[in-house]
């Protein structure tokens, strides 16, 4: 579904990705830990087309399409997804609207005709239950005086109305109390299909413990420096990054 | 009309306005009130009073009327009993045109004329003193609040027509008020329409005012009010249309009056709207909030000034004032002005002026979200606009409103 191979990346000046490599398949979970200041979320953003990047090497491939050739829109309505680290707030427009406006754009961009008002009502207030969300957040401004918790749960509803292939999480798990932790997990959990796939990104060992990945990666100064199974991330709970950056530096 | 006047007090006012107008003709950018609106451009035109017709674009008109409102129409600066809908009046309600007063009883507006503004405040009030034709006299007696809300409906239709009323309004004791003032117009004519308004103790005034007309339209509105203690002045401006439009919004508080002024301007092509406030806290606890936001596209212009004055003895005076502008394009233009005058000790008074385009890190995520560009664009401006819509508590006005700003709900 995705693949990314020696992608280099400039902020200005400044180089970010240093030659990343990265394979998803469809139904898989991979999880992306690395230290501060990695590039984590500089690959999810240049994933989903935000501007201010440029890719100097490399390519990325998604269904068979050169990502990087599509506009932001075009990525959101293919089904590549961010729940942004930041979320960004959205005074004046509604929460029903964004969703009913992000479903609506996809619909279109497959042919289908516009949902009806009723029939969104019901669907959107289905997915809000999976994650325990009071109906009130629909009419409320997008993510607008929300607490930290609140707007990373608001994201987790916006990917289950849009329903995408590529999951992009980053950083979800912040700011999550452990109760709210273990709904969005429920949430993401039950969103896992055969042919959607999901990247995490995230600090915590924590989070793994409730949706399983397939693959753990660390990513620091810019690439992919090691991978294994669910079992690295325990590894680097215990251990920390410094071993495996020395290592990778001696290399 | 002048040999229909009878009061020879009202003579005099209007012999003293145009004497006042003859002399230096429109404002001029030397004022300093009038520093960013240049008025060169009337001067070149010869607007004049046309006589009284009734043949007009109804479906215009009666596609900006309220449901559920008594209506008075003015049609270039003369009322319309043709089209007005005043059945069943409350009966603690008068509701007149002022050329019917003056005809019949002058006196009744002579305690109010040229009381809550002067003539020599500036030469559009002069200009409307000398020249109004008709207007609208509303009054309503102590404790009463009415059934139905008032809608003015200005409909400016010829050539370099003038349309000048000159309004008032009187809320007696304990009354409550709520009035819109409708501007609508497709030629290029100047609207200069003047209210004046009394409040007596404890009365609330609630004021719309929607201005459409065209953009080679001409537009002066001045509202000048008079709070005694422990009144209540709601405002909301929206202005939208116009070439050149200039909005004065004037309030006097006394004791514990509180007043809440909102604005929202939009400005395309060449359009140039200026918008100037002042609140005079003249004695203590007074409450004021004002909160403007204006988005300007193309080359148009915007002028904000806002003035808040407290008095010595205007203690505890709690004031807040905010200009935020949207400039969505780089010849767009705003000059903002916020001006506090305070001789008080012991008060609170806060202002606030923000310019910016439009957030690139929200259309980024709205984009993010499947929707186009433009899109995205579209809905960030309606956003901003929003905020002030929503403030309007009357839902048909509110939907007017979307429409006339481009709002999709
Ligand atoms: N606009 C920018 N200008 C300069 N440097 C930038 C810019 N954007 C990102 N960077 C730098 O790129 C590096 C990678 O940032 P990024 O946000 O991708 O890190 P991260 O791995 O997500 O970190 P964290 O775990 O703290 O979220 C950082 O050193 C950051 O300061
Ligand atoms: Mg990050």
């Amino acid at each position: 579904m995705l693949s990314i191979k020696n992608l280099t990346a400039n902020v200005g000046d400044k180089q970010i990705l240093k030659g990343l490599n990265l394979e998803v398949k469809a139904g898989e979970v991979h999880a992306i830990m690395g230290p501060n200041g990695a590039g984590k979320s500089t690959l999810s953003h240049i994933l989903s087309g935000k501007s201010g990047y440029t890719v100097t090497e490399g390519s990325i491939t998604y269904n068979g399409q050169d990502l990087l050739a599509l506009a932001p829109e075009t990525r959101a309505r293919e089904g590549v997804f961010l729940a942004f680290q930041y979320p960004i707030e959205i005074p004046g427009v509604s929460n029903i609207y964004l969703l009913k406006a992000a479903l609506n754009a996809i619909r279109k961009h497959k042919g289908q005709t516009e949902i009806d008002a009723m029939d969104f009502l019901v669907w959107v207030k289905e997915k809000m239950r999976l994650l325990d969300m009071n109906e009130k957040f629909l009419y409320r401004a997008v993510n607008e005086g929300f607490s930290g918790g609140e707007k990373k749960r608001n994201e987790i509803l916006q990917m289950a109305v849009m329903e995408p292939q590529l999951c992009i999480l980053d950083e979800t798990d912040s700011g999550l109390d452990i109760d709210a932790l273990k709904i969005v997990a429920n949430g993401v959990n039950a969103l896992r299909s055969e042919q959607r796939s999901f990247v995490m990104i995230t600090h915590y060992q924590r989070l793994l413990d409730y949706i399983k990945p397939d693959f753990v990666h660390v990513l620091a100064d810019g690439k992919i420096i090691k991978s294994g199974d669910a079992d690295l991330a325990l590894e680097l709970e215990a251990k920390g990054y410094n071993d495996l950056e020395t290592q990778a530096a001696s290399v | 009309m002048n040999t229909k006047l009878k009061s020879d007090s009202l003579n005099n006012f209007r012999q003293n306005a145009l004497e006042l107008f003859s002399e230096n003709g429109f404002p001029k950018t030397n004022e300093e009130e009038w520093r960013y609106t240049n008025l060169s451009a009337l001067e070149k035109k010869s607007f004049k009073t046309q006589p009284h017709i009734e043949t007009i674009n109804e479906t215009l008109l009666t596609s900006h009327m309220l449901d559920d409102a008594w209506i008075m129409v003015f049609i270039d600066g003369h009322f319309s009993k043709k089209y007005s809908r005043l059945t069943q009046i409350d009966e603690a309600l008068e509701l007149t045109s002022i050329s019917q007063l003056i005809e019949e009883n002058p006196d009744k507006i002579t305690p109010y004329l040229g009381k809550a503004v002067c003539n020599k405040t500036h030469n559009f009030i002069s200009y409307n003193s000398a020249y109004f034709t008709d207007g609208f006299f509303i009054k309503l007696a102590p404790q009463a609040s009415t059934r139905k809300p008032i809608q003015i409906l200005h409909y400016a239709l010829g050539s370099e027509t003038r349309a000048a009323t000159r309004n008032l309004i009187i809320g007696a004791e304990f009354s409550t008020l709520e009035i819109i003032e409708t501007f609508i117009g497709e030629s290029n004519s100047l609207t200069a329409a003047v209210n004046e308004v009394f409040l007596a103790k404890n009365a609330t005034l609630t004021l719309y005012k929607l201005q459409t007309e065209s953009q080679t339209a001409y537009h002066f509105g001045g509202t000048y009010c008079k709070q005694q203690p422990h009144s209540i002045f709601n405002h909301h401006n929206f202005a939208f249309g116009g070439l050149i439009a200039r909005n004065d919004i004037h309030t006097d508080l006394e004791t514990a009056a509180e007043c809440s002024l909102n604005g929202l301007y939009l400005g395309e092509k060449r359009q140039h709207i200026d918008n100037h406030t002042r609140i005079n806290h003249n004695q203590p606890y007074g409450i004021s909030r004002e909160f403007y936001k204006g988005i300007l596209n193309d080359r148009a212009r915007g002028v904000f000034q806002g003035r808040v004055f407290v008095a010595k003895d205007a203690q505890k005076t709690d004031s807040a004032m905010n200009n935020r502008n949207l400039l969505l394009s780089n010849k767009a233009e705003i000059d903002t002005k916020p001006q506090l005058e305070i001789y008080a000790d012991d008060v609170k008074c806060a202002h606030g002026v923000t310019i910016g385009q439009l957030d690139e890190k929200s259309i980024f995520y709205l984009q993010s979200r499947g929707l186009d560009i433009n899109a995205a664009k579209a809905l960030l401006t309606a956003a901003f606009a929003n905020e002030m819509i929503e403030k309007v508590p009357l839902e048909p006005l509110k939907k007017q409103l979307y429409v006339h700003a481009n709002i999709i709900t």
